[in-house]
């Protein structure tokens, strides 16, 4: 029984290539396109080789050209802590973090970031060694069901670093002087997070913790 | 989405070239409004070609004491440029009441310029749409049309330009340098780049096939306070329902920009005469010929409301 130790989600990946497989008998010859360029019978994909670093470690896929950067993370290299939820950059639970700064993964494709440094959930803390981001979200009990978590963390890590970068944002009063770390400033970069469950202001007195404001 | 081939290009020119080889080819350069409509087959493109390595990403400042920004400078970084913030304050405003911090860092300049409306009939692949698919007809007309366009549409079209940042642009007279598959540049004013929709709403630029914004260039300062006032229907991360863009001089003449009204910014330099007169004098000039329905009405008094607002807090010390 020790072989049959398989997760659902194993099984699920199982089938889904087994049916790929079955309808897409050759990749081999995925880099001809059909004459005039569109056709309605199904085309081969197209497959191409990205190297990122994730989370400090030097990662090299093969994906299809179509694989989003958030599918690159969650189907090929399983960290699965990072959310797909409206897949339209809408929500922001699958934000993560790129060469230094927060963007939602699932639109961009994995082919456009050879070379690139990406930061998830997972790299920011473990649960033995939590980020104090993470640790203040657990604190002030800043989620509910937890599903947009990873992508507030991510992000609130960001709005800290954008405030001390001095990037200003749409309720900075002043262009000219550096944004204030202040509830008002915080509630407006986090606006590309939704919270279904509403713990915004849980999730707002986190920030202001480990950003050590004043709310 | 459809599958595609997939290259980086090198140089602008190289680029040009490569989106010419097969037909519907694009420019990839943030892919944050590309990607999303690939996902729904809206755009269908065979192949892309990486515009993201051709260091396009600096903002100069140039001979005629304006600014020249790259194609490629992301709306985060062109908000917080220190001479963007302290000479084009109403371009920092229109960038940062955009989108989320997320879409601005990947967001470009050029990419802003060329994203498509957010018509929600033009993102339902069940309903007409001429921008869609030429033809088709309008499923807008006659729908639901609160968001859509009250000036400068047509009987094929009634959607509105969704940026904040080209209503800036147009108030500040920027200009959009480009290059062609053939090597040849040109600049185009931004005044002249948008298209309206006519009959041919799916053509929304004068871009040639495979022609590449390079930058995007500003004239000199031209002093004055700077305002860019956007209604909406929550207080961040959502598109406008109409904006206001002005630079007003401390004598009351000055220059404005409309979002949320038309297919491309809206601007009418003889409506701005009458700015030392107050907003219903502009609004009378600039809206002349207004078509509205029932549901978009409110788009009119709420533009001279939101004016009448941007010239009371610029009479202010």
């Amino acid at each position: 029984m020790d072989d049959l130790k398989l997760t659902r989600r194993d099984l699920l990946i199982a089938g889904a290539l087994t049916a790929t497989a079955a309808a897409v008998p050759s990749v081999a010859g995925a880099q001809a396109q059909p004459a005039g360029g569109r056709v309605d019978s199904p085309t081969p994909p197209v497959t191409s080789k990205v190297a990122l670093t994730v989370n400090g470690q030097s990662r090299q896929l093969d994906v299809d050209t179509r694989t989003t950067l958030l599918d690159a993370l969650r189907e090929h290299l399983h960290l699965t802590g990072t959310k797909k939820g409206c897949d339209q950059g809408q929500c922001g639970a699958c934000t993560v973090i790129v060469d230094g700064r927060r963007i939602n993964s699932c639109l961009t494709l994995a082919v456009m970031h050879n070379g690139a440094q990406v930061t998830t959930i997972e790299g920011l803390g473990t649960p033995d060694k939590l980020h104090p981001m993470q640790a203040a979200f657990v604190k002030h009990d800043g989620y509910q069901c937890g599903y947009c978590t990873p992508g507030q963390i991510c992000s609130a890590v960001s709005v800290l670093d954008e405030i001390r970068k001095g990037i200003p944002s749409h309720v900075t009063g002043d262009l000219t002087q550096a944004p204030l770390l202040s509830a008002a400033e915080i509630r407006e970069r986090m606006s590309g997070n939704i919270c279904r469950c509403g713990a915004y202001s849980n999730i707002l007195d986190a920030i202001v913790e480990v950003g050590g404001g004043k709310a | 989405m459809k599958v595609f081939t997939y290259e980086r290009a090198r140089t602008p020119a190289e680029a040009a070239a490569a989106v010419m080889r097969a037909e519907g080819s694009r420019f990839i350069a943030g892919g944050t409004n590309l990607l999303d409509l690939m996902k729904l087959e809206i755009e269908t493109p065979p192949h892309l070609v990486d515009v993201n390595g051709l260091g396009l990403d600096r903002i100069e400042g140039t001979s005629e004491g304006g600014l020249r920004i790259g194609a490629l400078v992301r709306n985060t970084d062109l908000a917080a440029d220190a001479r963007v913030r302290r000479d084009y304050g109403v371009l920092s405003r229109a960038l940062l009441a955009g989108a989320s911090q997320q879409l601005r860092n990947k967001a470009t300049t050029a990419g802003n310029l060329l994203q498509r409306t957010r018509c929600p009939y033009f993102y339902d692949t069940n309903m007409a749409c001429n921008k869609r698919a030429p033809g088709s007809g309008c499923a807008a007309i006659g729908g639901y049309t609160r968001g859509h366009a009250i000036v400068g549409a047509s009987d094929a079209c009634i959607a509105t330009h969704p940026s904040d940042m080209a209503v800036a642009m147009r108030v500040l007279d920027a200009n959009v340098e480009t290059v062609k598959p053939d090597g040849g540049t040109r600049v185009i004013p931004i005044a002249e780049f948008h298209r309206l929709p006519g009959n041919t709403p799916h053509i929304e630029h004068v871009l040639a096939p495979g022609e590449l914004i390079t930058a995007v260039t500003l004239p000199k300062p031209v002093g004055g306070k700077h305002f860019y006032r956007k209604v909406r229907d929550r207080a961040s991360y959502a598109f406008a329902l109409i904006s206001v863009a002005a630079i007003v001089q401390p004598d009351g003449k000055g220059r404005v920009a409309l979002g949320g009204v038309a297919h491309k910014p809206w601007r009418v330099e003889a409506a701005e005469a009458q700015l030392p007169r107050g907003g219903k004098a502009v609004v009378d000039q600039l809206l002349a010929g207004a078509k509205t329905t029932e549901e978009n009405a409110f788009k009119i008094p709420l533009v001279q409301r939101t004016l009448d607002g941007v010239l009371a807090d610029a009479k202010k010390g």
